[in-house]
């Protein structure tokens, strides 16, 4: 077999179980791929030694027939999981050579199925950005260009290595985090899938915190099948998570029948955005009729507070990350500044918070500081709570209703250019999580499906949100709505 | 049962230049919870580890790393609620309290703010002189304890040890219902010996694991009713909080002199700044801790880490039902069952432990003289070698068969103190060494009549003189002990003595 790298998660399984193929030669094609593409920036600690040592037991425990999920599947790690005994440093500066004593539950999750680890994946500096550009790392690179311009896009953030990665093949799969689409939004911006679960689906522990309440993780992936098999793999309850739910995982894969006949789909009105591409709305038009075709129910829907979400989630969201981020202070682990004569501990603070985070990071701390701080914590962040609260209660009234799932854009555009956005106004940037962000407020799952190209040949994706633990369906009607799109493009090799 | 009752004690009064000046006091006491392991992480709580050996992932905030709570921690806030008869709150809730310092590893320190675990109860505090205050409790929070910064070890450097770092701690909050140095500091005891009985803090103050915040303000007499009646607190004077006390010498003495500082300024026609203050016993002055600008915004918020914690109904009636004696039951209980003073029920139930011994020794036995032995001899001789009641040589059975064989007349109440010196030093059966070593009391009016006689053969002249002034009778009575060896029944000695010069 050729080009293995190339294999999904579906296919390499089935082969390895076969004997057609062995995990050390799966892990080689990677290694070897990933070698060759430098240029996408996307794997940033390579861990090849572990990556064959990986391979070659779980070729071991095939060859017993013992051979759990995930068991010789090649995978890429966001950097913000922490890795033991690997460099995990959130994207950051301030974690620079911090090497953790113990594996997050998600990614020892995914060991003990047998998967084996290449590297750790570039990302946004704690999951803050969406397009990648606040990355120590410097900025991943997308492997897909507009027509024969050879201008550097962005892969997405804040899982833009992983996007990347696995859109051009360096890995099988790859895990993501989402706070506020950040496995959705590179998802579509590289044409592959990607699903974020419901809260508390996926344990946090170990895995660096950006939002408490809004983080999770999920897997990026080449197709829904793959996402399905990976994301029962990377679910469990724990009890060193508190928001971890005790709830049986099911056998996501084997709900993939294709059948949503009689499935009630919700439209959205607000989400019809004011100067929205005529792409992006062809496409949602497309997808509505596929699943419409496929014999589901076209329903129109209203979220009626969907314009307060972008706001309630830039306050919510640095407000966390404001108090999760104060423990990088330079006194246990990680930059620590070197000091002057005469600096005290103020000054120790400062000068290494000031070299550790870059200016992204920096300004959500200030903005989540200036939201919690006395006299601005009703303005701001109460009424963003309540707000929550609100689009909680849209999501649920119309699952009450009799919705099944709600189809949306997945992005208000294709990917742009890197360094497009520099001189924007930030707010620019957070527009790209409008359609993502309620998902993550109101705790719910969402998927990620690339169903098209626009005119310079990008790829877009269309996002699908489901019902609170009903991954299972969620993942069946993105199955639909895959077979239906029939989505195969990949980007020309350049790099 | 008998409950008991107290007068109101009279608020302290300090005279300024100017005014006579009434003191309102408050409270935050820190309590450490008993407890083997920390309020969110399994490391150890025990103290004098080696620096930084109880550290947890999570007490040293590593990155992803979720704080899990301890379910014991909680169930000693909630017996600690039920022991200060308080509401219990079956929905709380954890904040952030955001601030930078070094030992405290995350940055911020989880507390409870918003909805703490324990609400309203009440403190019955005796001042032992026949007044008592009834000190309300507004709240108790769970908390952790942050850890433990050292400045002088190093003339550049600071060290940190994390040892303490996540530990549980109750924060028990009272109104401002205290008015005065001695009530404070009452308060304190009474709270350390409500703990202690319920086994949810050991109280040791020396090792910071109680320590106290004092909230201090002054008033002119007749404010302080006016805020009693309408709960304003415009009617009492700007507060000011001294924090982390851990001894109730310093306690008084802080309050008293924050007092006076406050009392200065506002004659002096100045206006006392609501601020932070510590207390430095070295020069017996309070000192301010931080500036104005540096005042800390904690901004706290709800910490997303965590749930709501619920619990239910039934596990705190479980607990309700598993609580011990506590202090004002059991001392209303020896006061009515023992015939005890107020006093010296007070002084037996001051620990648990010293309960318990006097409760064995005067159980079928006269309780009166059980609690004398106990206070007066048991107390000050284990006092004496520095040893604790849970160390005393001498077991419940064997004081109670001293008191057994001084009830029977079978030793006299001068030889009783020998034998409990023997049975202290020695050990053994009070009874079978006072057979043994002959020290039982000679009730024979023969052998103290021949001694009698004898004494009265050999002292013409002294019986001439008693026999005119009977008060040289005690001469007679005291020969005839010396003679006997302390043996003879001083009451059959006096009578015969008595009856001889009558003659």
């Amino acid at each position: 077999m050729s080009d293995l790298n190339k294999l999904g998660l579906a296919e390499a399984r089935d082969a390895l179980r076969k004997g057609d193929v062995t995990s050390v030669d799966l892990t080689n094609a990677c290694l070897s791929a990933i070698e060759a593409a430098g240029a996408l920036n996307a794997f940033v600690h390579k861990t090849p030694e572990i990556a064959l040592e990986q391979a070659k037991a779980a070729d071991a425990r095939i060859a017993t027939g013992d051979a759990p999920a995930m068991c010789g599947l090649p995978l890429g790690i966001k950097d913000l999981f922490c890795t033991k005994g690997v460099a995990s440093q959130a994207g950051s500066g301030i974690l620079e050579g911090f090497k953790p004593e113990y594996e997050s539950t998600v990614t020892q999750n995914l060991f003990d199925a047998g998967a084996v680890m290449l590297g750790k994946l570039n990302m946004d500096e704690f999951a803050m950005g969406s397009s990648n550009e606040t990355s120590v790392y410097g900025n991943a690179v997308s492997p897909w260009r507009r027509g024969n311009d050879d201008a550097q896009l962005t892969p997405g953030g804040s899982s833009g290595g992983s996007a990347s990665a696995v859109s051009a093949d360096l890995c099988l799969a790859a895990t993501g985090t989402d706070t506020g689409g950040s496995i959705r939004q590179p998802a579509a911006f590289t044409g592959i899938t990607g699903i974020k679960p419901t809260y508390g689906r996926c344990s946090r522990w170990g895995v660096v915190a950006f939002a408490s309440s809004l983080d999770q993780a999920g897997p990026m992936t080449k197709s829904v099948r793959d996402a399905a098999i990976m994301l029962e793999t990377m679910c469990s309850h724990d009890p060193k998570d508190s928001t971890s739910v005790d709830m049986a995982v099911p056998n996501f894969e084997a709900m993939l029948t294709g059948d949503i006949k009689g499935k009630k789909i919700g439209i959205p009105r607000e989400y019809r955005m004011d100067g929205m591409p005529a792409e992006i709305e062809k496409l949602w038009g497309d997808g509505a009729d596929m699943l419409r075709a496929a014999g589901a129910e076209i329903v129109d829907i209203s979220l009626p507070h969907t314009k307060y979400a972008l706001p309630a989630y830039y306050v919510i969201a640095p407000a966390e990350a404001s108090s999760n981020l104060a423990r990088y202070d330079g006194v246990r682990y990680g930059h620590r500044a070197q000091l002057a004569q005469g600096d005290g501990i103020t000054e120790m603070y400062e000068k290494t918070r000031a070299e550790g985070f870059g200016h992204e990071v920096q300004r959500r701390v200030m903005i989540g500081t200036y939201v919690l701080s006395a006299g601005f914590y009703d303005a701001y962040y109460n009424r963003a709570r309540k707000v929550r609260t609100l689009i909680k209660k849209d999501f649920e009234d119309v699952f009450a209703a009799g919705i099944d799932a709600i189809l949306t854009p997945a992005t208000p555009s294709a990917a742009f250019g890197l360094g497009e956005m520099t001189d924007a106004d930030p707010v620019q940037m957070y527009l790209n999580d409008v359609f993502t962000v309620t998902v993550n407020l109101a705790g719910l799952p969402g998927i990620s499906v690339p169903t098209g190209l626009d005119a310079q040949g990008l790829p877009l994706g269309l996002q699908l949100i489901g019902r609170p633990w009903d991954e299972g369906d969620l993942l069946n009607t993105a199955f639909a709505l895959e077979t239906a799109a029939g989505f195969v493009a990949k980007p020309g090799k350049w790099w | 049962m008998l409950d008991l009752t107290y007068d109101m004690p009279k608020p302290k009064i300090i005279a300024g230049a100017k005014h006579d000046w009434e003191l309102v006091i408050g409270l935050e006491v820190h309590a450490q919870v008993s407890s083997n392991a920390k309020l969110f992480s399994g490391a150890s709580t025990a103290f004098g580890a080696e620096p930084n050996s109880n550290v947890s992932f999570v007490d040293a905030a590593m990155p992803g790393m979720l704080p899990v709570i301890n379910e014991y921690c909680v169930e000693q806030a909630v017996r600690t609620g039920l022991g200060l008869k308080a509401d219990i709150n079956l929905v709380s809730a954890f904040d952030r309290k955001n601030y930078f310092y070094p030992d405290l590893p995350q940055g911020y320190q989880i507390s409870q703010l918003y909805h703490p675990i324990v609400g309203e109860g009440e403190v019955l505090v005796e001042l032992g002189d026949g007044t008592a205050r009834q000190v309300r409790i507004e709240r108790i929070h769970l908390e952790q304890d942050a850890g433990k910064s050292i400045h002088d070890m190093d003339p550049h450097m600071s060290f940190v040890d994390l040892n303490r770092t996540g530990v549980a701690l109750m924060e028990i909050v009272s109104r401002p219902d205290i008015r005065g140095p001695e009530e404070a500091a009452a308060y304190v005891t009474k709270l350390r010996q409500i703990l202690r009985y319920l086994g949810t803090c050991d109280g040791n103050m020396q090792n910071g694991n109680m320590r106290a915040d004092v909230n201090v303000s002054i008033c002119l007499p007749g404010a302080y009713e006016k805020y009693q009646e309408t709960q304003d607190f415009s009617h009492l004077g700007t507060r000011c909080e001294i924090k982390n006390m851990n001894s109730m010498r310093f306690i008084q003495a802080a309050i008293e002199i924050e007092a006076r500082r406050q009392i200065a300024i506002v004659e002096a026609g100045g206006k006392v700044d609501q601020e932070t203050r510590l207390y430095d016993p070295d020069k017996n002055e309070t000192r301010s801790m931080r500036s104005k600008e540096e005042a800390h915004d904690y901004r706290y918020f709800p910490d997303p880490d965590l749930m709501p914690l619920e619990i239910e109904q039934g596990w705190v009636d479980d607990i309700q039902a598993s609580l011990p004696e506590l202090p004002d039951e059991k001392k209303s209980r020896f006061i009515n069952d023992f015939s005890l003073s107020d006093y010296d029920a007070s002084v037996l139930t001051a620990e648990a432990e010293s309960a318990e011994y006097f409760e064995s020794v005067a159980e079928g036995r006269d309780g009166k003289l059980a609690a004398n032995w106990v206070i007066n001899e048991l107390f000050g001789r284990l006092k004496k070698d520095d040893l604790d009641i849970t160390d005393s040589p001498v077991s419940p059975a064997q004081l109670g068969g001293i008191i057994e064989l001084i009830s029977a007349e079978t030793i006299s109440g001068k030889i009783a103190k020998d034998l409990f010196e023997i049975v202290f030093n020695e050990g053994g059966d009070p009874a079978v060494i006072v057979e043994e070593r002959g020290m039982k009391q000679v009730t024979d009016t023969g052998a103290i009549e021949a001694a009698l006689d004898q004494i009265i053969a050999d002292n013409p002249a002294q019986v001439e003189k008693a026999k005119v002034n009977p008060k040289l009778a005690g001469w007679f009575v005291g020969q005839v002990m010396k003679a006997t060896g302390g043996k003879a029944n001083p009451k059959a000695v006096n009578q015969l003595v008595a009856q001889k010069l009558a003659q």
